[in-house]
């Protein structure tokens, strides 16, 4: 028999009839009967003080039925550390004071867009401009302008890694190599934007169609800002048309939808155009990273240290995360025996900064490895080799923050230099780049403070044999249900198409904290299958009794059928004995639950993830223009569950990491986003792809279901430093300035052109 | 303003509908056929999830008029499976894991259709070049390809 039946074959997603017939119903797609729509007013100030609003004229316009300013809301500040007080900084309507172009004032809700629209245009609101400061580095010195009083120079947030004797370190080292990065924001440009329908009825109960990546954290956010018993929110969301951290932190389509609709008992839509999308939700911290490396002569890597300044935007957000992350990956996956971090958040009159797939981790690759390979270009070294000689390996300890427990690092290494080789001799201003990564499988950490497991699944097994499985993990389009049928299929030992999923709704799902951080495959995976190992166990008590088997024979359920495990052919029809047992437990159907939080693993995750990447691109002298050519990636996610899945996580990832890389930007002008639109903000079309290659190294992680773990986040790390190292090999020149665009290339070159004339 | 008469065939049924010469195909489709399998996802024509067959041709609806469909067929992602068959590129985007978050892939599933209707056998920079103007943040595309690659290379057959 085969190790497993459902696990490693390439499965259907489950939602993908749905999916390419239209009939998927996205938020986005909800008509309710007497709905109305809501638009939001949003500041045209960077920072200013709000003296007066008045709405008076915009409520006297035909079909406008509601407003709602900061002055209808409870006045909280709220945001997703809720541990700490003083992270809890964004009220989502603004009370008296402005911090961002695009932050919410009011509200409308009217009987069409075009009216509430209208409405907007009405309302007058009095503002005191105040002076912005925009960039981290202007925010952080003495005397310029504070967003929030208890913020001294701005300083939101700061982190302090270190372990070993970094100074000591330093003084063994046969070279220290200094480098300063600049990495730029990104966009995380869902196809589906932002929205949300909120409906309120006089029973009291509030319900919330919207596009989210973890409908519990909406549900307790929104309860709080609303005052409301979190039983009494009911968050549904089955579809959602992409997040990559953009939709688990409460947004004003939810919050303002909720307030207009408990003013009117009226369903109430809103929803995000694409310019308010790039305006007014949250993107890619960018920050300024400084570098100091350490090395002996022969490449093993001695001590270094990281200081990094991030430019925050005006609220914490999801920021003080990504801040711990990419001065925890920056060491990733090496080993450094010492190293020190220092990390500031900054404020800015900017729109805030805070979770986007990879969460600071592409930051920390990007600078440590191009930092790398400038290293090995220094002392004559090997990229592979200087890789090899210091990768993390199983049983690595990081000190004091974490265990590697599985890792094919080493493994990655070879294949990629076997292909690499393969390549022979590449032809003028072409170069390969490589970067190697590891990222993690859902946090350990709880700031959000739930009271409930990290992930939670419930098993049901009916008269005719189907399973009922109900998740709170949230599909984004990673996946998750698809993997979560199979995880349930494969332990219980039925098919994928005998389990119905339910998931996307508070009402009837248990709680998960969602999707992000890449922690469902691990966290929600264990819950289910803890649950239908318990289903199956209660299975296989009505057919031991039937088979009656020598004890030295186990029972098991496989593909339906329930046998000795030594001798697979004596066993029973696993639908012959559901039927028997649930009439034997008087008409009750089998239920089963499971549940996983992380107990004692380090710092930050369970399990890690690793890969290596190579990049070939071709730079044109002339134009400075980059042409991506081959994207090769070895990768080691554990067991892969479903190969169809991993594979497009992986070119998915690549495809948003290589435009961080090389095309897309957020540039402002004093905290105005200047291309908030899909024309000038330039995410990579079928044309600009490379050939793509994916060779999966597979481990097993004890921590995972059936040895799994991350594999859609991580690969968002090595693209942009493979790509700036294949820059780098092809044309001898280096961009520290995240995205490597033709100008910087060509700037770079001209200079390189004019030293080497000296 | 004055509401105009639209003669309009969708997915192969004709429907007569008064509507605001205002309106954008897009809006006609969703709002007043109820057919929200189309999507939208700027509003400017740049992301392609609102691409519609216009008479065969592969337009984007949130450029188009709805008046300017008058008299002509409009076949959208609902239409693509008859009779609750899928169609040739339907299966071949289950089997090559096509989609991710299912957002773009209405619009996607109808540039590639219209390519197939009008090439039958297109080369890798043909299909490209048929879906440059549809955006995807989930796949980044080559499985997409790939997709419309097999089908096109005579891998997916009819059923009975």
């Amino acid at each position: 028999m085969k190790k497993y039946a459902v696990i490693n074959t390439p499965v259907h997603n489950i939602d993908g009839v749905a999916k390419i017939t239209g009939r998927a119903e996205y938020a986005f797609d909800i008509k309710l009967p007497h709905m109305l729509y809501g638009k939001i007013l949003r500041s045209m100030y960077p920072h200013a003080k709000i003296l007066k609003i008045d709405t008076r004229k915009a409520l006297a316009l035909t079909g406008v039925k509601a407003v709602v300013t900061g002055q209808d809301t409870l006045g909280i500040k709220q945001g997703i550390w809720r541990r700490y007080k003083e992270l809890c900084d964004e009220e989502i309507l603004a009370r008296s004071k402005v911090r961002y172009i695009g932050e919410p004032i009011a509200a409308v809700a009217a009987v069409d867009e075009d009216t509430a629209e209208e409405a907007l245009d009405l309302i007058e609101v009095e503002y005191e401009p105040l002076p912005g400061v925009f960039e981290p580095l202007e925010a952080i010195k003495e005397g310029a302008p504070l967003l929030h009083e208890h913020a001294e120079r701005n300083i939101n947030v700061t982190r302090h890694i270190e372990w070993g004797d970094v100074d000591e370190a330093f003084r063994k080292a046969d070279h220290i190599r200094e480098d300063w990065f600049r990495c730029s924001s990104q966009h995380h440009v869902c196809m589906e934007t932002h929205n949300a329908v909120a409906s309120y009825t006089p029973e009291g109960r509030l319900t919330v169609w919207t596009s989210t990546q973890s409908h519990y954290y909406i549900q307790v956010l929104l309860s709080w800002m609303l005052g409301l018993k979190e039983s009494d929110v009911r968050v549904i969301s089955r579809y959602t048309g992409g997040g990559f951290g953009s939709k688990f932190e409460i947004d004003s389509a939810q919050f303002c939808s909720s307030l207009l609709s408990m003013k009117l008992f009226k369903p109430v839509k809103i929803t995000f155009t694409r310019e308010e999308e790039f305006m007014a939700t949250k993107r890619r911290t960018p920050m300024f990273y400084y570098l100091r490396s350490g090395v002996k002569k022969d490449g093993t890597f001695v001590a270094k240290e990281a200081r990094v300044f991030t430019e925050g935007g005006a609220y914490t957000s999801m920021g003080a995360t990504a801040l711990y992350l990419t001065g925890f990956f920056q060491t990733f996956p090496y080993t450094w025996p010492n190293y020190r971090y220092d990390g500031y958040r900054v404020y800015t009159n900017t729109a805030p900064t805070s979770a986007m797939r990879g969460f600071g981790a592409p930051q920390a690759t990007f600078t440590a490895e191009t930092q790398i390979d400038l290293i090995a270009d220094d002392l004559g070294l090997d990229p592979i080799e200087i890789r090899r000689k210091n990768a993390m390996y199983p049983g690595y300890e990081v000190p004091g923050q974490a265990t590697i427990q599985s890792c094919g690092l080493s493994q990655c290494l070879d294949r990629i230099e076997e292909w690499i080789k393969s390549r022979g001799k590449l032809p003028l201003n072409r170069g390969i780049g490589i970067a190697a990564y590891g990222f993690m499988s859902g946090g350990i950490f709880n700031w959000f403070d739930t009271p409930y497991a990290f992930s939670s699944a419930v098993v049901q097994v009916n008269y005719d044999g189907k399973v009922d499985l109900y998740v709170g993990s949230q599909d984004m389009g990673q996946g998750s249900n698809t993997t979560m049928v199979m995880i349930c299929a494969e332990e219980l030992g039925v098919r994928p198409e005998d389990i119905r999923l339910h998931m996307g709704d508070t009402d009837n799902c248990p709680v998960d904290l969602g999707a992000w951080g890449s922690r469902e495959t691990l966290m929600q995976g264990n819950a289910v299958k803890m649950a239908a190992a318990e289903a199956k166990r209660q299975i296989i008590e009505f057919a031991a009794a039937k088979l009656s088997p020598n004890i030295v024979y186990d029972l098991d359920v496989k593909d339906r059928w329930i046998h000795l495990i030594a001798r697979p052919e004596r066993g029973l029809s696993y639908f012959d004995v559901v039927k028997e047992a649930i009439r034997g437990k008087d008409g009750q159907p089998i239920i089963a639950r499971g549940h996983y939080t992380p107990h004692r693993k380090g710092m930050i995750s369970p399990a890690y993830s690793f890969g290596v990447q190579a990049v070939e691109a071709e730079v044109d002298p002339e134009t400075g223009k980059i042409t991506l050519k081959n994207c090769v990636t070895a990768h080691d996610c554990g067991q892969v569950i479903n190969p169809l899945g991993v594979e497009g996580q992986l070119e998915g990832a690549m495809a948003m990491a290589a435009g961080y890389g090389f095309t897309e930007d957020l540039p402002m002008d004093e905290g105005k986003i200047l291309n908030p639109n899909l024309v000038d903000y330039k995410i990579l079309r079928s044309t600009e792809m490379p050939e793509t290659k994916v060779m999966e190294i597979e481990t097993y992680e004890p921590e995972g279901p059936f040895g799994a773990k991350e594999a859609g986040e991580g690969l968002t790390n090595p693209t942009a430093g493979a790509l700036s190292n294949a820059v780098f090999h092809a044309t001898g020149i280096s961009v520290k300035n995240l995205p490597i665009t033709p100008e910087k290339v060509l700037e770079a070159l001209r200079m390189k052109g004019k030293k080497e004339k000296k | 303003m004055e509401k105009q008469l639209l003669h309009i065939t969708v997915n192969n049924e004709y429907r007569e509908l008064y509507i605001n010469p205002k309106r954008l195909l897009v809006e006609v489709l969703r709002d007043d056929l109820a057919l929200t399998g189309t999507k939208r996802g700027c509003n400017t024509g740049a992301c392609g999830a609102c691409t519609v067959m216009l008479n065969g041709v592969p337009v984007k609806s949130c450029s188009v008029l709805a008046m300017q469909a008058d008299g002509a067929e409009v076949a959208t992602v609902e239409g693509l499976a008859e009779g609750g068959k899928l169609s040739l590129l339907q299966r071949s985007f289950l089997d090559h894991g096509a989609f991710q978050c299912g957002f773009c892939t209405p619009g996607m599933l109808m540039s590639a259709t219209a390519l197939l209707k009008e090439i039958k056998k297109p080369t890798k920079d043909q299909i490209k070049e048929a879906i440059h103007g549809n955006l995807c943040r989930c796949t980044g595309y080559n499985s997409i390809i790939r997709a419309v690659r097999a089908v096109a290379e005579g891998e997916y057959k009819e059923r009975g």
